[in-house]
């Protein structure tokens, strides 16, 4: 479907958002009166995957169990709770899968090298490209050098 | 009947194809210069056909066929003209049916170019496209037949996506094909190159021009895309880091690097094996990118078994292109000759540079995106790597690729001299900064980062125009006196100097709109009729709230006026709910002011029976920049597409130019 190109594929959205009624994002009656808690609760939602949709933030999300979770953000952070123990919380319930940003740990590990592996191989393919080349510029034959200084003579 | 035949046309594009495909080899080996010819009328009769079967289903569309079952899935007599249209390819068999349509209009059109491409490599070229052409309407008439009738024929179709009943949809999908199917031409050349065991400076000023029409419109693509969804979601982003985006983006990166390398394969023989190789991954991702959205094997694991022959054949395409071709590579690259060397100081070395980070940029967009895939697959583990990793990753690699462009610009070939290079940017660095702490300083206490990547785009803009006006002005005793001299002689200026400059800068102009999001604000709250909501300057005042009749859908519309701080009136916006009763869908229509180049974004939520509305009022500063960016990116191909050199027959007509207008021609040299 053409559907499917579109950032968060708009088709399952518009079928897990069903058809009357969607709610959207964050509503006006989760916000929390407290702003910096809020700030808070926003920041910890925008990493959190909403489970039934497809790569989106329950922050960003219309789906009833994004704002489940929102609320639960939200509870855990009155109850005092510090964004690292909001975030386990989730975790221990929903497993790692609800973390957008992966854990650096064995299993992820191939992931998060990824970007210095890559440099580091292309700079090494250039160091060894540029080294082969100037040896193979340096190594020139007796019978050529010999073609260069009579060339070099006749000028 | 026209349907049996626009299916009749398909069938016999496949023919051709093959015919196309397989003569130039044949005569290869025979040495018949006449069957070689063969593949140019029927690269020709392929795409005639193609565009034929195009052309009957986008009738069929039109007149709301419904004996046709793609139409019966996607259309609606109630739905507005321009969607019956585009609803052609907005689905899986019409979407795949333009993808070859522009498969073999760029065979065709190699076909037909006249520039001086030697005619083996034009034949091998020529039976590659084919190749590819085949396997795609094999694809087609085997598994994803948009022809198929239907008996008795219902008398109402079941609509399109409401979602994509968008201008959108009309010129996206076209764009970005045109892109992806762009770099098959690219990729068959690369092919044709290692076939033939020889490539050189004539190769790839032959490339070029096919790798610079690819990427100008992939950029404006992937921008309309970005800017589809912003409008579309209702929430305000532009670039998600999702899958079928990735899928776009990779290509993108790995064809940037490839317009680069190009660059020094045509003016130095160097980077030969690179470019070939670039040339091959380029369109292998656009092969990938492509079925990661149309087997939506990413954004769910399970589609691939719900069509099996489909995902088996996609699957088989992918090892025949991929495989096949990097096989070939392995074979053949080794017998490849490099040639012009260059100090690591110079504008090969800068190119080098950019190859790598777009490369290893390129690496961590791909792993990132397939990497949960394959950790399911193998362990069962299931994890999720959304945009914070993205960010973390991409941007580090990015900015010092963003640093390195002006300098690239400004070194001389072969061995270039920094310390010149910096006085020549001295200036534009100097403005940057000043820009970045001006800004800083106005925006005490906001973002930090926000200044500095204003500061990083100021220096993109900057540095492109102080290249063209050093180049302009010229050196030595040459050196134009007067900024009237420097005026025309910038208008000399090859084309594709004009070109690069364009491009850079409107890489800068993206940053400063990237960078202005970080004084984006956001206001939530329920208000009723007559009541206001803030966001940044702009307030928002409700002033009622009712129905509106479309088309095909009914909308709820909230009618909103927005007022500065000074209270003065600067527009309305209208953002509503919109019912499609023959889906029984509801899609938010996002309400949007542009104010010189910011936006107030207005979205409506809940509509609470009392009259009251959720709403939310996003105020996006310099945000139409990340598209006119694009926009002037993509300008900047076209018009280095436009240099004497890659002309076609430019040559015979330069030379007529020059006759007539020697002064001219001499200031553009």
């Amino acid at each position: 479907m053409i559907a499917g190109r579109l950032p968060r594929a708009l088709l399952a959205l518009a079928l897990l958002s069903g058809s009357a009624g969607t709610v959207l994002a964050v509503q006006p009656d989760e916000v929390l009166p407290d702003a910096k808690l809020e700030a808070r609760a926003r920041d910890i939602s925008s990493g959190l995957r909403c489970l039934v949709c497809q790569n989106q933030s329950i922050d960003d999300s219309d789906a009833p169990l994004a704002r489940d979770l929102r609320l639960i953000v939200r509870e855990r952070l009155k109850a005092g709770d510090d964004d690292k123990q909001v975030q386990d919380y989730v975790v221990g319930r929903y497993g790692e899968y609800v973390l957008l940003r992966p854990v650096l740990a064995l299993h992820t590990l191939l992931l998060w090298l990824t970007p210095l592996a890559a440099l580091g191989l292309g700079i090494f393919g250039i160091w060894r490209l540029s080294r082969r080349r100037t040896e193979g510029e340096a190594k020139l034959t007796a019978t050529e050098e010999a073609e260069i200084a009579a060339l070099t003579r006749r000028d | 009947m026209l349907i049996e035949v626009g299916h009749f046309a398909l069938a016999l594009a496949l023919a051709l194809s093959l015919v196309q495909a397989v003569m130039p080899v044949w005569a290869a080996r025979s040495g018949d210069a006449a069957l070689r010819a063969v593949a140019t009328p029927a690269a020709l009769g392929a795409f005639a056909c193609i565009l034929f079967s195009f052309a009957a289903l986008t009738y069929a569309h039109a007149t709301s066929d419904f004996s046709v079952q793609n139409v019966i899935e996607n259309s609606h007599t109630a739905k507005p003209f321009l969607y019956k249209l585009s609803g052609v390819w907005g689905n899986h068999e019409g979407s795949m049916l333009l993808w070859v349509l522009i498969l073999a209009l760029f065979g065709a059109l190699v076909a037909v170019s006249r520039n001086s491409v030697p005619p083996v490599l034009r034949a091998n070229t020529l039976a590659v496209q084919g190749l590819i052409t085949f396997v795609f309407v094999l694809f087609i008439i085997t598994t994803s037949n948009p022809f198929t009738r239907v008996s008795p024929a219902p008398m109402e179709g079941n609509d399109l996506n409401p979602l994509l009943q968008d201008f959108g949809l009309a010129i996206h999908p076209p764009l970005l094909y045109v892109g992806y199917v762009g770099f098959s031409i690219t990729f068959a050349f690369a092919i044709a190159a290692l076939i033939d065991g020889r490539i050189d400076a004539v190769w790839a000023r032959a490339v070029r021009p096919w790798t610079l029409i690819a990427w100008s419109f992939l950029t404006l693509g992937i921008a309309m895309g970005s800017y589809w969804a912003y409008y579309e979601l209702g929430w305000g982003g532009w670039w998600f880091w999702d899958p079928v985006e990735n899928a776009s983006l990779m290509p993108w990166l790995a064809g940037t690097a490839l317009l680069h390398s190009t660059v020094v394969m045509e003016k130095r023989d160097a980077l030969k094996v690179w470019t070939v190789l670039l040339a091959i991954l380029t369109f292998s991702l656009s092969l990938l990118g492509t079925f990661i959205v149309r087997s939506g094997v990413l954004t769910s694991v399970h589609s691939f078994a719900t069509d099996p022959t489909r995902g088996v054949f996609i699957l088989a395409i992918l090892i025949l292109f991929i495989g096949g071709s990097l096989s070939l590579f392995a074979w053949r690259a080794p017998m490849l000759r490099q040639g012009g060397l260059f100090a690591p100081i110079s504008r090969e070395g800068a190119l080098v540079m950019n190859n790598l980070f777009l490369a290893a940029a390129c690496a961590t967009v791909f792993v990132g995106t397939l990497y949960p895939l394959l950790l399911e697959s193998l362990t069962a583990e299931k994890i999720s790597v959304g945009p914070p990793f993205f960010n973390y990753t991409f941007i580090p690699l990015a900015v010092p690729l963003l640093l390195i462009v002006p300098f690239g610009q400004t070194l001389a070939w072969k061995r270039g001299d920094v310390h010149a290079a910096s006085q020549r940017l001295f200036a534009a660095m100097g403005a940057a900064l000043v820009v970045g702490l001006a800004v800083t300083a106005w925006t005490w206490g906001g973002p930090m980062l926000a200044p500095i990547g204003i500061g990083l785009g100021a220096y993109l803009i900057l540095g492109s125009i102080m290249e063209i006006v050093s180049r302009a002005r010229g050196y030595g005793n040459s050196r134009a006196r007067t900024p009237n001299a420097v005026f025309r002689r910038a208008i000399g200026l090859p084309r594709s100097a004009w070109g690069t400059a364009l491009a850079h800068g409107g890489v800068g102009i993206v940053v400063l709109g990237i960078a202005a999001q970080g004084w984006a604000t956001e206001g939530l709250s329920t208000v009723k009729p007559g009541e206001s909501l803030a966001s940044g300057p702009y307030v928002a005042t409700l002033d009622r709230v009712g129905p509106r009749a479309g088309q095909n859908y009914e909308e709820t519309t909230a009618f909103l006026t927005i007022r500065n701080t000074a209270g003065d009136v600067v527009g309305t916006v209208e953002t509503g709910k919109r019912f499609y009763p023959s889906r029984k869908m509801t899609v938010t229509e996002s309400g949007l002011l542009t104010i010189g180049v910011s936006q107030v974004y207005a979205s409506l939520g809940e509509v609470v029976p009392g009259g009251a509305i959720g709403l939310r009022l996003y105020y996006k500063p310099l945000v139409l920049l990340i598209w006119l960016g694009s926009v002037v990116m993509a300008l900047g191909g076209a018009v280095s597409l436009t240099d004497r050199r890659m002309r076609v027959g430019a040559p015979a007509r330069a030379k007529e130019k020059a006759k007539a207008l020697p002064g001219n021609m001499a200031a553009a040299e």
